[in-house]
């Protein structure tokens, strides 16, 4: 059984179509990428399998569970995790804060330990503490965890980001756009991190990327989506020569499938 | 004297405040201890007033300051309190001490009904469904016969505590202050720790909180609900001060008293909220004259402090 | 009286009511779509409207008198000159806030309704005053109900004010600017669209017609007071909400659904007059929990 399985989803705003009847499953243990021309309903379809928007028809199971009908942090709950395309971290906080966020679904203390400080609470905080730094010493950024989010260079926001999103220790993550704004070098250590998340975490990824050199790399599946419709799906090679995507993306993207 | 070296001695002063906080922090609390003993009684009721309000804008803070929603009917949580020991000692011989958990009781469920469904939308319905709320409340108690009508309760019991009556002006300086006091510490507690930060993401973000597994709905409730029970509790000490309670205490002014403390002091910051408290009700008795116009002063003052300062006038934090 | 006579009387009252709820819910419902503030002292608004207004019929009814005529004058300054103390408000204490956290200028607004509302409160010494007029009452009357020529005036005047400010959204360039603003302020300024401007003039037009409301109830009632904007807000607001707040129509509708609803639900027995407003408020939350895009609004939709 895959571990996603989107089943004929359809969503529109007002009569304007965003996805069209898609279906695609991601198996347990892969990188799985969702590509598509500029508004071909990409981040819509994270909107979806994150509840942030309620698809009009079709289903969607994780974990062979449907998920139509939860909330947001129900499905994070669940164990999927997502990155947001423009970074949306809490910016008055400290980088360490802002990745024990991801711990807040994995911990339970409420008002009576935090009036009283009964024993369980302290573990749970330090627990909290632990899990977090562990999670910024594995994207690198260990070093920056007392300074304000705000004041990091972008490169950095964006792996406090992840690092937040692993905080939640999730069975699926979800990258939208992770490349965006990243310069050579970086780009090449979120190719080794994607790495390193699947092979020595085990979690399953599904990234959303306008960099294809950076999708062909990485991705050992990849599924092509225009207007909101697939038009292809399989490993790289396949997609760099199938007709109908270079036709989607022909003169409309400059690095188009090279 | 240049600004800059104003603001190097007042960090000087800062800092040795910081070094020396356990000393100056039990000094200063010989000091409030110690007062009773020398103040008369009209000193003794405007700081048992300041204690009073620095509870009901810390629980204020709660849900302004911490969680970041707007609420125009707090008074309306002072009321359920202060009615519930009202109604429960005088009609019906209820011990004082046995109203509080009945008065947290009624406040958490006022709080669960109003913020239940509504927290769940944009945060400026909430603001004037609270709002409304507040009005319900004070209209309710005008026309119920339960609660006095108009003129409201009388002869609501004092409490005794430890075989003492508590009925004179400094012993409920005295329980204020310890219930003031309480109300930091929980504060404090509260905002250092994993409900605090929660509050804190979605008070910046939340959506990304949301996507973070924060349930903000439930998160937001919490806050709402300790509000209303800080304003609660505050209430049936109220009512037992008093002895009479009316609803015209628990007017819109009376919510909105209670906002500007806590936005003039700085919303989320405890020592900032405590001094708003205490500007609240030591302005109008410093300055008597101005009587009618009071509002007015405090709703400039309101504007300005969120146009030139809208963290509030307490210096912010160094991280 | 017989039921239907009932139901008659309680229609024109709530038609007269609905009007004034629609005048003002449009304001909150302009300055809404068009920068998602909850404009708290628009109900002081309506109140300072009113004020002004009595202070330029005294001036007015000794030139034209206190008849239509005066009335009508005095409706027109009155806007003019509240549609610039709105424009002004706008400028001092929201336009620096517009980037301000949403609770910060949800304050401010809630500042500047407690500036107003005092500040009236002080110069009348919370005094009612007495809008004189000089219509009559003559009217028509159906068996046992009577409904004056003012009453209908004024609705009419209502559909008038809303039929001009239906063509101005609709067929002028501030209204589209408006509209176009509501759904995409950064797109707009990119076009070269003067957002602040059309902001201002949003302001204007909202404020202007909260004054005609205020004069319009002071004619109507007879009498005016520095609080008649509290509960008159909270209710108008309740009606931008029913209809869907953002939506112009929607206000106009909800405005008279909530007046109507009123003047019969206070008609209800065991609910006396005391309760009105609790009656309103009431409406109001179970609309929220319920129904909170309201008639004619539309989902919003975030963008990620």
């Amino acid at each position: 059984m895959a571990l996603l399985d989107i089943k004929k989803i359809s969503l529109s705003f007002g009569g304007l179509t965003v996805i069209d009847n898609l279906s695609f499953g991601i198996e347990e243990h892969a990188i799985a990428s969702l590509i598509g021309p500029n508004g071909a309903g990409k981040t819509s379809v994270f909107n979806c399998l994150t509840g942030f928007y309620r698809p009009d028809s079709g289903d969607i199971l994780f974990q062979g569970h449907s998920l139509m009908k939860k909330n947001p942090h129900k499905i994070t709950q669940g164990g999927m995790a997502r990155t947001f395309q423009n970074l949306r971290l809490f910016k008055n906080m400290t980088v360490l804060e802002n990745v024990m966020s991801g711990m807040h679904c994995r911990t339970t203390a409420g008002v009576w330990g935090a009036l009283v400080h009964p024993g369980s609470q302290k573990r749970e905080e330090r627990h909290i503490r632990d899990v977090s730094e562990k999670c910024l010493d594995f994207v690198g950024i260990l070093d920056a965890k007392d300074r304000p989010a705000s004041s990091l260079p972008y490169g950095d926001q964006r792996r406090v980001e992840w690092a937040r999103a692993l905080a939640t220790q999730p069975r699926l993550l979800l990258f939208d756009e992770p490349a965006a704004g990243l310069n050579y070098d970086e780009k090449d250590r979120l190719i080794q991190l994607i790495g390193r998340i699947r092979n020595e975490l085990g979690i399953t990824i599904l990234l959303i990327e306008h960099d294809m050199g950076l999708v062909m790399r990485v991705s050992e599946r990849i599924t092509v989506i225009d207007y909101g419709h697939k038009i292809a799906e399989g490993g790289a090679e396949e997609i760099q020569n199938n007709p109908k995507v270079i036709e989607a993306y022909l003169g409309k993207e400059e690095n188009g499938p090279a | 004297m240049t600004t800059d070296t104003l603001v190097s001695r007042t960090t000087g002063i800062l800092g040795l405040i910081e070094t020396h906080q356990k000393t100056l922090l039990v000094l200063f609390l010989a000091i409030l201890i110690g007062i009773p003993a020398y103040a008369n009684n009209y000193v003794l009721e405007v700081l048992a007033n300041t204690w009073f309000y620095v509870i009901l804008c810390l629980g204020l803070n709660i849900v302004v300051g911490y969680a970041g929603l707007l609420d125009l009917g707090y008074a309306a949580f002072f009321a359920v309190g202060a009615y519930t020991t009202g109604i429960l000692t005088s009609r019906f011989g209820f011990n004082f001490w046995l109203t509080i958990p009945v008065a947290m009781a009624f406040a958490t469920l006022a709080g669960v009904i109003i913020g239940g469904p509504t927290l769940r939308l944009r945060s400026d319905y909430l603001a004037i469904v609270t709002l409304g709320f507040g009005e319900i409340v004070r209209i309710a108690a005008r026309n119920l016969k339960i609660t006095g009508g108009a003129s409201g309760l009388i002869g609501i019991d004092r409490p005794h505590f430890f075989g003492t009556e508590l009925n004179q002006i400094s012993h409920y300086y005295f329980v204020f202050l310890a219930l003031a006091l309480l109300a930091i510490f929980a504060s404090y507690r509260l905002q250092h720790s994993r409900l605090g930060r929660a509050w804190q993401y979605v008070r910046e973000d939340e959506d990304a909180a949301e996507a973070m597994g924060i349930n903000r709905v439930a998160i937001k409730l919490y806050a709402y609900i300790i509000g209303a029970v800080f304003a609660g509790i505050a209430g049936c000490f109220y009512a037992a001060k008093m002895t009479a309670i009316s609803p015209e205490t628990f007017t819109f002014s009376q919510s909105i008293l209670i906002l500007l403390g806590v936005v003039f002091g700085g919303m989320g910051k405890i020592p900032g909220v405590v001094c708003g408290a205490g500007a609240l009700v030591l302005f109008p008795e410093v300055f008597r004259g101005i009587g009618s116009m009071r509002l007015l002063v405090f709703a400039v003052v309101m504007l300005l402090v969120m146009l030139y300062r809208p963290q509030g006038i307490w210096p912010a934090q160094k991280s | 009286m017989s039921n239907l006579d009932i139901i008659l009387q309680q229609l024109a009252n709530g038609l007269i009511l609905g009007s004034f709820y629609s005048l003002v819910a449009l304001g909150y419902t302009m300055v809404y779509g068009i920068i998602k503030l909850l404009n708290f002292a628009h109900g002081d608004i309506y109140m300072v409207g009113a004020f002004i207004g009595f202070s330029i019929l005294s001036v007015v009814s000794g030139i034209l008198g206190d008849g239509w005529t005066g009335i009508v004058a005095t409706m027109a300054l009155s806007m003019i000159a509240v549609g610039f103390i709105g424009v002004i408000i706008q400028r001092i204490a929201y336009r620096p806030m517009l980037q301000a956290p949403r609770l910060s200028i949800l304050i401010t607004a809630l500042a500047v309704s407690l500036i107003l509302y005092n500040l009236v409160m002080s110069i009348t010494d919370g005094e009612f005053k007495a809008f004189t007029v000089g219509l009559g009452y003559e009217g028509i009357s159906m068996g046992e109900v009577y409904i004056t020529f003012t009453q209908m005036v004024l609705v009419s005047a209502t559909a008038v004010l809303m039929t001009i400010l239906h063509l101005f959204i609709n067929k002028t360039m501030y209204g589209k600017a408006m509209r176009a603003i509501s759904i995409d302020q950064d797109a707009c300024r990119l076009m070269g669209i003067d957002v602040n401007r059309v902001i201002a003039v949003t302001f204007f037009v909202g404020s202007a017609l909260a004054a005609a409301a205020g004069v319009m109830a002071g004619v109507y009632y007879g009498s005016i007071h520095f609080f008649m904007g509290f509960v008159i807000g909270l209710k108008a607001f309740t009606a931008a909400v029913m209809g869907g707040i953002g939506s112009i129509p929607g206000a106009m509708l909800g405005g008279l659904i909530l007046g109507l609803l009123e003047s019969f639900g206070t008609q209800i027995p065991f609910i006396g007059s005391e309760w009105k407003d609790v009656f309103a408020f009431g409406i109001l939350i179970l609309l929220l929990v319920f129904k909170p895009t309201g008639l004619l609004g539309r989902t919003e939709i975030e963008r990620m």
